[in-house]
């Protein structure tokens, strides 16, 4: 799988030299022997029975963009009729009687759905370890977490379970995974991809993004969950002909770096193990071997930017997880007790210990008293580093940095210290609290383990790191067995 | 730096109920989690307007059409508990 490009199985797909329902069954059996724990659902009887049709009636979808793709859905995105459940026990056994925006958009193209995958509970960790399902094990060391919390969707394209996959990335959650797991992650511009049906986390934050093995399937990917949607109120209406259409703009562009201005912002280095900081430089010097150049720069408000965005998004979940109660949806309890006692108990039972310390400090936080000090502080923070992040690329088209401070963790390690694992999204929560796009790629390998190099430019100015990051990685093969 | 009575009472005003090991272990967590909040009382934001919203998008209109909704079979489905037409709750007192 690790070879093979989404536009290599569809145009097989097409002309009869794959048969779908081989290739499905194919990552079946794959999952069946897998220990990584990628998926929480499957979705194999539907599949295969999709397989088979696009097999039997290939010349009626020859304009299908992901025809016979195999694509793996994180479980905080709806899907009509496959369990939805966040990784919580509270949505256990909750099936969506819709599709999201982007799962109608998949389906249009032909793709098709392998499973949900496994994450944190309610996207909140970094780890994939807050699952009420168990956690997903690193593809390239089994006592290792593959990141979070779209972990089972990176951890499954690395490991050839799907072919590509969707994430949602609030603060690092699509890009913190595809570093641990050495492949290629992208966040979009918040208001490109339409979140209706996306579970909410931290809504002013979150976007659903593409994972794919290589930039140019992410790419494509991210072309057809762009589309416009009437539904998502905060989605800004683009053109799809002209202005999200990455894989054509790309390919215009010719792979060409020359000329390209990197900023290198000292601040998204400190704290960053020796390994991962040296092969961010290698990287940035193969852009200047590629004809782009680079400058260090320093933006002094982005100290703040970890605990802004914790207390935004917490504050943001304390309103949005207030509509799990058991009543339409997911656990209840049988007690005969009045209706406040009743939902507390609901969900002290329901939700595990991150979303409710979550919760609990989002709470606080907005509470009478405390709402200046920390939510009104961090939304006035929020815009003195946005302004900077645009002011910097005013001056560079592109910053880059590391992905993580690190490469993969021991499972168990952070996870009885909450804190320790906040610390861990220091380079990937800036760009949520600005909007912007960024895109994780693979840069390099330190005992075995994958680094990602870390792309950001402007809003809506996806094409550029798209670009980029396909400079790169055609000239630099990191993972090529 | 959190005390458990004030704990109690948020987990209350979020109706979450915690158990003794819950509230013992949120003492501490909760505590240097909001030490770390701390460094932003640092910064002097006089002045500065707050960023909810990114994009600065304002008064999103759509035209008011009527469109299929979803059945109300469809709409009970996931109900854990239902009384005809209707979603069941627990009793109010």
């Amino acid at each position: 799988m690790k070879d093979i490009t989404v536009a290599e199985v569809v145009a097989g797909i097409k002309s009869g030299d794959i048969s779908c329902e081989e290739l499905i069954s194919g990552i079946y059996e794959r999952i069946e022997r897998s220990e990584l724990n990628c998926y929480i659902t499957l979705n194999r009887d539907k599949a295969i029975e999709e397989a088979i049709r696009v097999d039997k009636n290939r010349e009626a979808y020859m304009d299908k963009r992901l025809l016979g793709v195999p694509i793996a859905i994180k479980d905080s995105i709806s899907t009509a009729g496959i369990q939805t459940t966040c990784a919580s026990k509270i949505l256990t056994g909750y099936v969506p009687p819709y599709d999201a925006t982007v799962i109608e958009a998949l389906k249009r193209e032909g793709a098709i759905i392998i499973g949900k995958t496994n994450m944190d509970e309610f996207c909140m960790g970094t780890s994939t370890e807050t699952s009420y399902y168990g956690p997903t094990l690193n593809p390239h060391d089994h006592t290792r977490v593959p990141g979070g919390s779209s972990g089972g969707s990176a951890a499954a394209v690395s490991a050839g379970e799907a072919l590509i996959a969707l994430g949602s990335d609030t603060g690092g959650s699509i890009r913190c995974p595809a570093s641990f797991c050495g492949v290629v992650g992208l966040k979009p511009t918040y208001g490109l991809v339409s979140r209706y049906g996306l579970i909410a986390y931290a809504n002013s934050l979150e976007q659903i993004g593409p994972i794919a093995t290589n930039v140019r399937d992410t790419a494509l990917l991210l072309e057809v969950i762009s589309a416009k949607d009437e539904r998502d109120s905060t989605q800004i209406k683009i053109d799809n002909n002209s202005n999200s259409n990455y894989v054509f703009k790309t390919e215009k562009n010719g792979e060409d770096v020359r000329g390209l201005r990197i900023g290198v912002c000292r601040e998204f280095l400190e704290g960053v193990a020796p390994e991962v900081e040296e092969s961010v430089w290698h990287a940035i010097y193969k852009f200047e071997d590629l004809g782009a150049s680079y400058e260090e720069i320093s933006l002094k408000y982005l100290k703040y930017a970890l605990a802004a965005y914790y207390i935004i998004a917490m504050s943001e979940a304390s309103s949005n997880l207030a509509r799990f109660d058991g009543l339409r949806y997911g656990l209840r309890l049988d007690m005969d007790a009045d209706w406040h006692t009743t939902f507390s108990r609901i969900r002290g039972e329901g939700f595990g210990e991150e979303v409710k310390r979550r919760i609990i400090l989002g709470t606080y936080a907005l509470s009478v008293g405390y709402y200046g000090r920390y939510y009104l502080k961090a939304l006035k923070i929020r815009t003195l580093i946005k302004r900077e992040f645009e002011a910097a690329l005013r001056a560079y088209d592109i910053l880059a940095m590391p992905t993580m401070p690190c490469v993969a963790f021991k499972l168990g390690e952070r996870i009885k210290d909450p804190l320790s694992l906040y610390l861990a999204d220091v380079n990937t929560v800036p760009v949520n609290l600005a909007g912007l796009p960024s895109i994780s790629v693979p840069c390099g390998v330190f005992n075995g383990l994958p680094i990602g190099l870390q792309l950001v430019s402007g809003q809506f100015q996806e094409d550029k790191i798209i670009n980029a990051a396909m400079a790169y990685e055609s000239s630099f093969k990191v993972f090529s067995s | 730096m959190i005390k458990r009575e004030e704990i109690e009472h948020i987990a209350w005003l979020a109706r979450i109920e915690l158990d003794e090991g819950e509230k013992e272990r949120f003492e501490k967590q909760l505590g240097s989690i909001l030490d770390y909040f701390s460094v932003l009382d640092e910064l002097d934001t006089e002045g500065v307007e707050p960023t909810y919203h990114v994009v600065g998008l304002r008064d999103v209109m759509r035209r008011d059409e009527p469109k299929e909704p979803l059945s109300q079979e469809e709409a009970l489905k996931n109900a854990p508990k239902r009384d005809g037409g209707y979603f069941k709750g627990p009793r109010i007192f």
